[in-house]
């Protein structure tokens, strides 16, 4: 089994046009085995690019296809409105790769959905999207660099972090449910602990990896949440050692403020919890795939 | 991007929160013409964007003419922990009764803005949040519902602000939420909001600071971005569209992603050097986005050895290789570089490599083997140097 998504999710790419990031996205989703079955684009309702029917408006999508999840990766200035639309006409699960958005636009568009579109989850934005090797595969990751057949769940804020961490594991033989870029902005929809819990639920995935950074408190959360109800081996690692305070390091969310959201405060709360925290990314895959063997 | 307090001020003006008379000088001269235009007495401060301004001696009163001149030419040009005073801001000087504190910004882990709001203010608000925390009254505010003038009355109630402050701060709290969330702060914070002897309540000080991802309908930001004072090569990246930030070491690193940049740094920091920069060149690695890295890196005078991370998924390495090779024939480097790549056709990449790899071109496998590898060839740089001098 998978988390999030699987064989049987649809998705439609909204803002889609021949040369489109969605176009570009979309179509390698696609050539993956993604189910990709509708695309949007208000001027361009009634046409088919490269094979992808695209409607004027998500709801008409969703009307025509069933569309179960969408792949947003609009301009920021659009991507809050966006995320509503998807919401509005019933998605359920919506992948927002976009950089850039206005911490306020998160936030008004975070607590729109918790309270009118419970049933929605968001993932993102500013993350590399999510793939359930071998099953579905929506945003920007390489399916090339993921293996099939579990048994690693991972959850990552990074984009290449995550990659590196398919790479290390695939590379070893060491496949994954599903790997999560939950991204690096401040109000991200998807957490840690959403992941986390989803992977403790899934009966194939045996171990967690798990990759933070410095910025606010998830990985302090997180590590709560393991220490009460993760029952399966975890494995860390937080990017930001040597990041200096008050410094935006790439991601809107990492920074670290005064003395809060230090990758050494983190470290220290994960371990605490009973997760084995590694020094390095390396180091990381290389202790998950010494738990996968000894699993058995 | 933070702002001085007399840009905050400024912008909290905009929002209809009331501060009080005052203007920027830049010169002794402006500053005389600034405080009879103000009303004496007059505060002269020091703009500089840290705190402690006060201790420092970089907030004074005067009382005339004579004394703004003595107090400016004091004030200008005064190093206050590491930040020179290009600017003054003059305002005419207030008579004040009580000193309250408010803020908002965003509550991460509670995903909605959080107001904070106290009748002791005028000190840090961390240190009111260590000794006297019940002092604090804090309001999680609902990002879709907003806040209105009945809701800050009740909060400033709760805070224990006077019946004579009450109305007035209810209003400039509905102010600062409006400045705060339509004005696309992250920070937006008073300290200390006053209520004067006359019974009038307003911002004597400001502190903003603006979220960059909403500079796109911010227009009127432009001139607060004229003002930064920037570390010169990160104003040369951000010329070239590269995230890049300065810090003192002598290895340069340049990695494609965030989350890789800063782990770079650290893996360099763990094999006992010190990384030069952080440096996120994104997702791709083709030769502009690299030459233009490797001419930032160059430009650094403390860097000895460069380190380059990249590890390709859509960008395949065979690909990332490719544009390594032409950006080394672009920029003619001063010191050696150490190339980590992995991913996608990585034995592709590292054949394209083979033949150009050289002592000022070097090829490691693993982030730990390279970072090993620059931080020894940083430190032989340094002691080459040194012999030349």
């Amino acid at each position: 089994m998978s988390i999030f998504v699987d064989e049987t999710t649809t998705v439609v790419v909204q803002g889609l046009s021949p040369t489109s990031q969605g176009m570009y996205h979309g179509k390698r989703n696609r050539d993956y085995g993604t189910k990709v079955v509708a695309g949007t684009n208000p001027g361009r309702g009634g046409e088919v690019i490269e094979g992808i029917p695209v409607f004027a408006t998500v709801a008409e999508a969703v009307e025509a296809t069933g569309a179960s999840a969408s792949f947003v990766s609009v301009p920021p200035a659009y991507a809050a409105a966006a995320i509503l639309e998807a919401a509005e006409a019933g998605i359920s699960f919506i992948v927002c790769i976009t950089e850039g958005i206005p911490a306020h636009d998160e936030a008004r568009t975070y607590n729109r959905l918790v309270q009118d579109h419970p049933g929605t989850r968001l993932l993102g934005p500013n993350c590399p999207g999510i793939i359930s090797p071998g099953k579905c595969n929506i945003g920007i990751t390489s399916g090339d660099i993921a293996l099939a057949g579990g048994p690693v769940g991972i959850v990552s804020r990074s984009g290449t972090l995550t990659y590196q961490a398919l790479h290390e594991l695939s590379q070893q033989g060491v496949g994954q449910t599903t790997c999560v870029g939950i991204g690096g902005d401040p109000v991200p929809g998807t957490n840690f602990i959403d992941c986390l819990a989803a992977f403790q639920e899934d009966p194939d995935t045996l171990a967690v990896m798990m990759i933070g950074e410095i910025g606010g408190s998830e990985e302090e959360r997180a590590a709560e949440f393991i220490s009460e109800h993760v029952t399966k081996p975890v494995v860390c690692y937080v990017a930001g050692v040597t990041a200096p305070p008050g410094r935006r390091m790439g991601h809107a969310g990492a920074i670290i403020s005064g003395s809060q959201g230090t990758a050494q405060a983190k470290m220290e709360a994960l371990s605490a919890a009973g997760a084995v925290v590694a020094q390095n990314p390396t180091e990381a895959g290389v202790r998950m795939v010494e738990i996968v063997k000894g699993l058995g | 991007m933070d702002l001085f307090e007399y840009q905050g001020k400024q912008y909290f003006a905009r929002y209809g929160i009331p501060t009080s008379p005052g203007g920027v000088a830049s010169t002794v001269d402006e500053a005389v013409a600034q405080a009879e235009a103000a009303g004496y007495p007059v505060v002269v401060k020091a703009q500089v964007k840290v705190g402690g301004r006060g201790k420092a001696g970089g907030i004074k009163l005067a009382a005339d003419a004579e004394e703004v001149r003595r107090h400016a030419g004091a004030i200008l040009g005064m190093d206050i922990k590491g930040h020179v005073v290009h600017r003054l801001w003059i305002e005419h000087a207030s008579d004040i009764a009580e000193e309250y504190y408010a803020s908002f910004t965003l509550d991460r882990p509670a995903k909605t803005y959080l107001g904070m709001l106290s009748a002791e203010g005028g000190v840090e608000i961390e240190e009111v949040a260590a000794t006297n925390p019940g002092a604090i009254a804090r309001l999680h505010v609902d990002p879709v519902r907003g806040l209105d003038v009945a809701a800050a009355h009740r909060w400033a109630e709760e805070a224990g602000l006077p019946d004579a402050a009450r109305d007035q701060a209810a209003e400039v709290l509905v102010a600062l939420y409006r400045c705060y969330e339509e004005g696309d702060c992250d920070l937006a914070e008073i300290n200390p909001l006053i209520l004067t002897t006359g019974g009038r309540v307003h911002a004597l000080d400001a502190k903003v600071t603006l979220d960059d991802n909403a500079r796109f309908r911010h227009p009127e930001w432009e001139e607060f971005a004229a003002t930064e004072t920037e570390d010169p090569r990160e104003q040369m990246a951000r010329d070239k569209g590269l995230n890049y930030v300065g810090l003192s070491g002598d290895v340069g690193i340049i990695a494609n992603g965030a989350g890789l940049a800063m782990s770079t740094c650290d893996v360099v920091s763990q094999v006992g050097g010190a990384p030069a920069n952080f440096l996120d060149i994104g997702g791709g690695a083709n030769a502009d986005v690299m030459s233009a890295a490797l001419e930032v890196i160059n430009a650094d005078p403390s860097v000895r050895a460069i380190f380059v991370n990249i590890f390709g998924g859509i960008t395949r390495v065979d690909e990332v290789a490719k544009g390594v090779i032409e950006a080394l024939g672009r920029v003619d480097l001063r010191s050696p570089i150490v190339l980590r790549l992995d991913g996608t056709n990585v034995q592709e990449g590292r054949a394209l490599l083979q033949p150009h790899l050289s002592d000022g071109l070097m090829a490691e496998a693993t982030m730990l083997e390279a970072a090993r590898r620059s931080v020894a060839l940083a430190a032989a740089g340094e002691r080459g140097s040194e012999e030349r001098a």
